[in-house]
């Protein structure tokens, strides 16, 4: 397979000094430049990078953040709540098993309006033990009232970051943000990227003025009071109604932070689907193999196209539709499983996004990556040749590299 | 030489084997961050796995002139180096590896050698006793610094400026002045000392 780079790949652009980093040591950067109050974290692979070089800048006096080394993920989610409670800006990071541990407080965080930002490096959860990347962590959060943003590489994992703090904390909004970026693939992958100046990203995130402070004592409020029948529904419906405001929030930030950076960022990414015949969805790092591909497929007269998901969860419907419109064969790819339910997660959105516009569309779907099973163009091919192919019948197709037989 | 010249553009990849401790994936690292300071654009990506000392470790660099848009590991190299001579027969270390590649061994042995026990002449073979000159400069048997010297003289994937460049700012900061002087020593006695057999 002789290799070659497409000149339509987009350079790396905007502003900013060019580093050599891997994502997370990009994303402890931008931890440090939006200056949380109180970080708290316990290490776990593949996030492990990420908490060692932010306790690095802690101790050399490059950001004045309480740094709480805590004993496990419950407290280091237990420590941001109560951080974020009393007014703090607040953040941790985590892995898989690591978020597992943290999920009594996933619906905690979120309950109580509590702009906390996560960076969850993805790895698969345990049994058999695996620590390599895969969804079924960010999956598992998927409902718990969390913003979830898939990045494809260190670059945006670490524009993410700045982004998810103005996006939590803005007064439409109030909820939990999960900055997602692939355990190992971009956490520990050393690329080129772009570091903003501090004062650039000091100043678009501004100080965090929180509405409701537990230590504002002239205006003293109930924090995590009992809720039952009587007012327990309206509070979530609250919830929900911050979640669908935060499309349009997010998609402002987009524009506000293009500014800064040059770099512009949508919901949804697509990829040379204005004239696709087949498209593939996506979430996360796969995304750049996906696009290497359309690319070659392109050369060869085939009109192939490519949609990445930024923007999981508020997902969205109406984008995600729009840009499939007139896309013959959509494949969904899914990086985690949904054991006994009729599709995997990306898939059911994906399809519930197309039949809530009435579109009805030839939809197949792939599990692939499971506990780091690497994805390479040839998978990739062998979904847009099955797409193209209409003897197939729709659905779950089957697992990208998986090993036949027992 | 090493870097296909497909339209006119860079493009080298890079398979690294060796055992934990070894400076693999540092090794890995300090090629992609030297790529830097050459304005090219590169990406360094550790084979993952429950890393501890001795345990095989493989790591891969790929270096261009253009952005590269995907992160699977490397599968047709351009340049296989292997850091640990006791790896042989245990591993497909040459799996993959272009015609015309280059194959790096850390061995005191002759590129001969490694040649007839390969039967498999399509490269070019390279040995560089890197344990010993590690040894002698750095008083520890981390290979990868001169292995890296051998390299880039068979190779000059990026300019030696660069890489000793990034020695110094990358190990002047985390092991002092001295370390760093023995570390150039070591990458340049690596850089002098490579041997080589072409290949057809």
């Amino acid at each position: 397979m002789a290799l070659a780079v497409s000149s339509r790949v987009p350079p790396v652009h905007g502003l900013g000094t060019p580093v050599a980093l891997d994502g997370g040591t990009l994303v402890a950067h931008a931890m440090r430049q939006t200056r949380p109050d109180v970080v708290a974290a316990y290490p776990i692979t593949p996030q492990t990078v990420i908490t060692e070089a932010f306790s690095q800048f802690v101790a050399n006096g490059e950001v004045h953040t309480e740094f709480v080394p805590v004993e496990s993920e419950h407290a280091a989610l237990s420590v941001c709540i109560g951080a974020a409670a009393a007014g703090a800006r607040a953040q941790t990071a985590t892995s898989g098993p690591g978020l597992a541990l943290m999920w009594e407080l996933l619906g905690v965080a979120s309950g109580m309006r509590l702009p906390i930002v996560m960076h969850l490096c993805t790895r698969a959860l345990s049994a058999p033990i695996n620590i390599l990347c895969d969804h079924s962590d960010a999956m598992a959060m998927r409902d718990t009232g969390w913003l979830l943003l898939f990045s494809e590489n260190g670059q945006e994992a670490y524009d993410q970051a700045i982004i998810a703090v103005r996006l939590g904390e803005h007064p439409q909004v109030l909820l939990p943000v999960a900055n997602v970026l692939d355990g190992f693939i971009v956490t520990h992958c050393v690329e080129r990227a772009l570091l903003l100046p501090d004062e650039v990203v000091s100043e678009f995130v501004g100080e965090y003025q929180p509405a409701y402070a537990l230590l504002d004592l002239q205006r003293p409020v109930t924090v995590g009071g009992l809720d039952f029948q009587d007012f327990h529904m309206e509070h979530k419906r609250g919830q929900v109604e911050a979640m669908a405001r935060a499309k349009g929030v997010l998609e402002g930030l987009f524009q506000e932070f293009a500014e800064i950076s040059g770099r512009i960022y949508r919901l949804v990414e697509p990829y040379r689907l204005a004239d696709a015949e087949v498209g593939v969805v996506v979430l996360g790092s796969t995304a750049g193999t996906v696009r290497y591909v359309v690319d070659r497929l392109r050369a060869r007269g085939v009109r192939a196209g490519m949609l990445s998901i930024r923007s999981f969860r508020p997902f969205p419907a109406l984008e995600v539709a729009a840009a499939l419109a007139e896309v013959k064969a959509v494949g969904v790819l899914d990086r985690a499983l949904a054991p006994g339910a009729s599709a995997p997660p990306l898939f059911s959105d994906i399809a519930s996004a197309l039949a809530g516009v009435g579109l009805s569309k030839r939809l197949l779907g792939w599990v692939y990556g499971i506990g780091g099973r690497e994805v390479l163009p040839q998978h990739i091919e062998g979904v847009f040749h099955t797409l193209a192919d209409p003897s197939v019948p729709p659905g779950l197709v089957g697992w990208l590299g998986l090993r036949e037989g027992r | 030489m090493g870097v296909e010249s497909d339209v006119g553009r860079r493009w080298v990849e890079v398979r690294w084997h060796g055992r934990g401790g070894q400076g693999v994936v540092t090794a890995s690292n300090l090629l992609a961050e030297s790529a830097l300071l050459d304005n090219l654009y590169f990406q360094s990506l550790p084979e993952f796995g429950a890393e501890r000392s001795g345990a095989p470790v493989v790591a891969y660099t790929r270096i261009a002139d253009t952005p590269i848009p995907f992160r699977f590991p490397v599968q047709e190299p351009h340049i296989v180096v292997v850091l640990d001579y006791t790896l042989w027969g245990h591993l497909p270390v040459v799996l993959g590896l272009r015609p015309g590649g280059l194959l790096l061994v850390n061995t005191p042995a002759s590129p001969q050698v490694v040649v007839r026990s390969l039967g498999w002449p399509l490269a070019t073979v390279a040995t560089l006793d890197a344990t010993a000159i590690a040894q002698a400069t750095l008083g520890r048997p981390i290979p990868n610094v001169p292995i890296l010297g051998g390299l880039l003289r068979l190779r000059p994937v990026v300019s030696l400026e660069a890489v000793q460049a990034t020695l110094r700012q990358r190990l002047s900061a985390r092991l002092g002045h001295q370390a760093m002087q023995a570390n150039l020593q070591a990458f340049e006695r690596g850089y002098q000392q490579v041997q080589s057999w072409e290949g057809r």
